[in-house]
């Protein structure tokens, strides 16, 4: 971690996030520096998609600031430097696409409105290799397993080399050795200097990786700091605590958050 | 009608084959990003809404053909719009407009002096007989330009039909080309009614994407089938309809959907003889996917 050095990559500063006609992040003040891989960890309904969604630009914020790289959202508008991983519920739609139509999407952040070249061959080719899935390149995305189309949408997001990686909840849904795959693949990203920001329930796999995690319920951060032992990897809501929630409870109890 | 000459030989034929053959490339060129946002049904809508265009044209004097893109495409924007509110009455809303298209273009048609029975049949089913020159340019320059904006944006809509918040944070103009969508499906309407007619031709978006879906996997391959199920669709249904003397668009899309049924058995064949590895038809199915009989 180099907190020191250069620009934050991310600076929220007081802010406060709507969604669906209610507050759903309150004042939260984060800073991400470069190289640091940041886990959002929280219950349902704690804000830690709407916070991602907002520092992706996809939610406004009601009050409060952003800067990604040094700029102001307002006027930020280097979004190749920026990938963004959606949850696996929009990897398939209508009409059936091969893993490389998708992964080539993720392209038209370089290319816009002009046609691709083979640089951009290239760079898309270059995603998938990463990944693990270039020789899936002509299957359907519908006929892959949930890990492999976590890591295609993750290709997608890379076909631009991002500084930044946001993923929102890569682990949701995802079989135990297929997050071990995922970790694979973000440890290389990370040994390459990209910044990740990953909203998760649990850690599983990916702890390791993680150099620092923001606990969140009920839209604020509750602790910000060492990711939670792997023993304690269940973080829950204390608010909506039930029985098999113990585990949560006391390690949020251990960390004096209540 | 005299079955022994040959059709190409009357003007209204010619005429109806060159707009049939635009209809079938464009309206599953169109059709395909729709059925990818699972917005199959727009068209549906859309043909209701431009029936209340046709009878504008019909009460004002004008080309019906250019009244219904007015009103089908201002439909479309406001389609759009009441879609990007997200407002949960949206549905209803859109309901709304598309009864009262229809029964207001059935009222106007009515009123107007040469409105008949025959008349309004015609914009419902299509009809051989009823494309005339001046129809026939504006289809042609509809269905051209259509197929031209979408070679230039096609890549840029396939992103946005696919995953609408990631195209957003990429930077790309994310509601203007949702309206450029919804404005193509609107001109893609009335590019069809005089052929296909206000009420089926949504079929000949949605049904082509759905044949060409039951044979091949990727989206550009599904563009490529659909836009062949949609000529052969298209053209064929007005050329059986020459003999068979009966509303083109009943029989393009009958056509359309024994497409389907064909596809869909020669699907369930190609997929059984791959799972069960190499088979006597199995030829057919490297012949179809090129690229997966060197991985085996």
């Amino acid at each position: 971690m180099n907190r020191a050095a250069g620009e934050p990559v991310v600076h929220l500063r007081h802010a406060c996030v709507a969604y669906d006609g209610r507050t759903a992040v309150r004042d939260v003040d984060v800073r991400v520096d470069a190289g640091e891989v940041v886990a959002v960890l929280g219950a349902n309904g704690s804000g830690k998609s709407t916070l991602v969604k907002a520092v992706v630009g996809l939610l406004p914020l009601a009050a409060g600031t952003l800067e990604l790289f040094g700029t102001p959202r307002e006027r930020f508008s280097s979004w190749t430097r920026v990938g963004y991983v959606p949850q696996r519920a929009g990897a398939t739609t209508g009409v059936p696409a091969t893993v490389r139509e998708v992964v080539a999407t993720g392209r038209l952040a370089v290319t816009r409105f002009r046609r691709p070249r083979a640089v951009d061959r290239d760079a898309v080719q270059r995603a998938m290799e990463v990944v693990g899935l270039a020789d899936r390149a002509g299957d359907s995305v519908s006929t892959l397993s949930g890990g492999q189309q976590q890591r295609v949408l993750i290709a997608r997001a890379l076909t631009c080399r991002p500084e930044l990686l946001v993923l929102d909840e890569p682990t949701a849904g995802v079989d135990l050795a297929s997050q071990a795959v995922l970790a694979g693949t973000l440890a290389e990203l990370v040994a390459g200097g990209t910044t990740v920001v990953l909203v998760a329930h649990e850690l599983g796999p990916l702890h390791p990786l993680i150099t620092r995690a923001l606990t969140m319920a009920d839209g604020r951060v509750l602790h910000d700091g060492a990711p939670p032992e792997p023993d304690h990897l269940h973080v829950h809501d204390p608010e909506h605590a039930h029985p098999v929630h113990e585990v949560g409870e006391s390690t949020a109890a251990a960390w004096g958050l209540r | 009608m005299g079955a022994a000459v040959n059709p190409l030989s009357f003007q209204f034929m010619q005429l109806a084959l060159v707009s049939a053959l635009l209809v079938g490339l464009a309206a599953p060129a169109v059709g395909v990003f729709l059925v990818q946002r699972r917005l199959a049904l727009m068209g549906d809508g859309l043909g209701h809404i431009a029936l209340t265009g046709v009878a504008l044209g019909f009460l004002l004097g004008t080309a019906p053909v250019l009244t219904a893109v007015v009103v089908a495409v201002l439909g479309a924007v406001v389609i759009e719009l009441v879609r990007q509110q997200g407002r949960t009455s949206g549905d209803v809303a859109l309901a709304l407009m598309f009864y009262g298209g229809i029964a207001g273009g059935v009222l106007l048609i009515s009123l107007s002096s040469d409105g008949s029975n025959a008349n309004l049949l015609s914009y419902l089913f299509g009809s051989l007989t009823a494309v005339s020159p001046t129809d026939a340019v504006v289809i042609a320059v509809l269905a051209v330009g259509l197929l031209v904006v979408l070679a230039v944006v096609g890549r840029q809509l396939f992103a946005v039909c696919h995953d609408e918040d990631h195209a957003k944070v990429m930077g790309l103009p994310v509601r203007t080309l949702n309206l450029l969508l919804a404005v193509m499906a609107a001109l893609t309407v009335t590019v069809g009614m005089r052929v296909v007619g206000l009420l089926l031709v949504s079929a000949l978006m949605v049904v082509p994407v759905a044949t060409a879906q039951q044979l091949v996997r990727g989206f550009a391959a599904t563009v490529a089938v659909s836009l062949v199920a949609g000529v052969l669709a298209a053209v064929g249904g007005v050329l059986g309809s020459y003999y068979a003397d009966t509303p083109p668009g009943a029989l393009i899309v009958v056509l359309a959907l024994a497409g389907f049924a064909l596809a869909t058995l020669v699907g369930a064949v190609v997929r059984r003889n791959r799972a069960g590895g190499p088979a006597p038809g199995d030829d057919d199915a490297r012949a179809r996917r090129p690229e997966e009989a060197t991985t085996r």
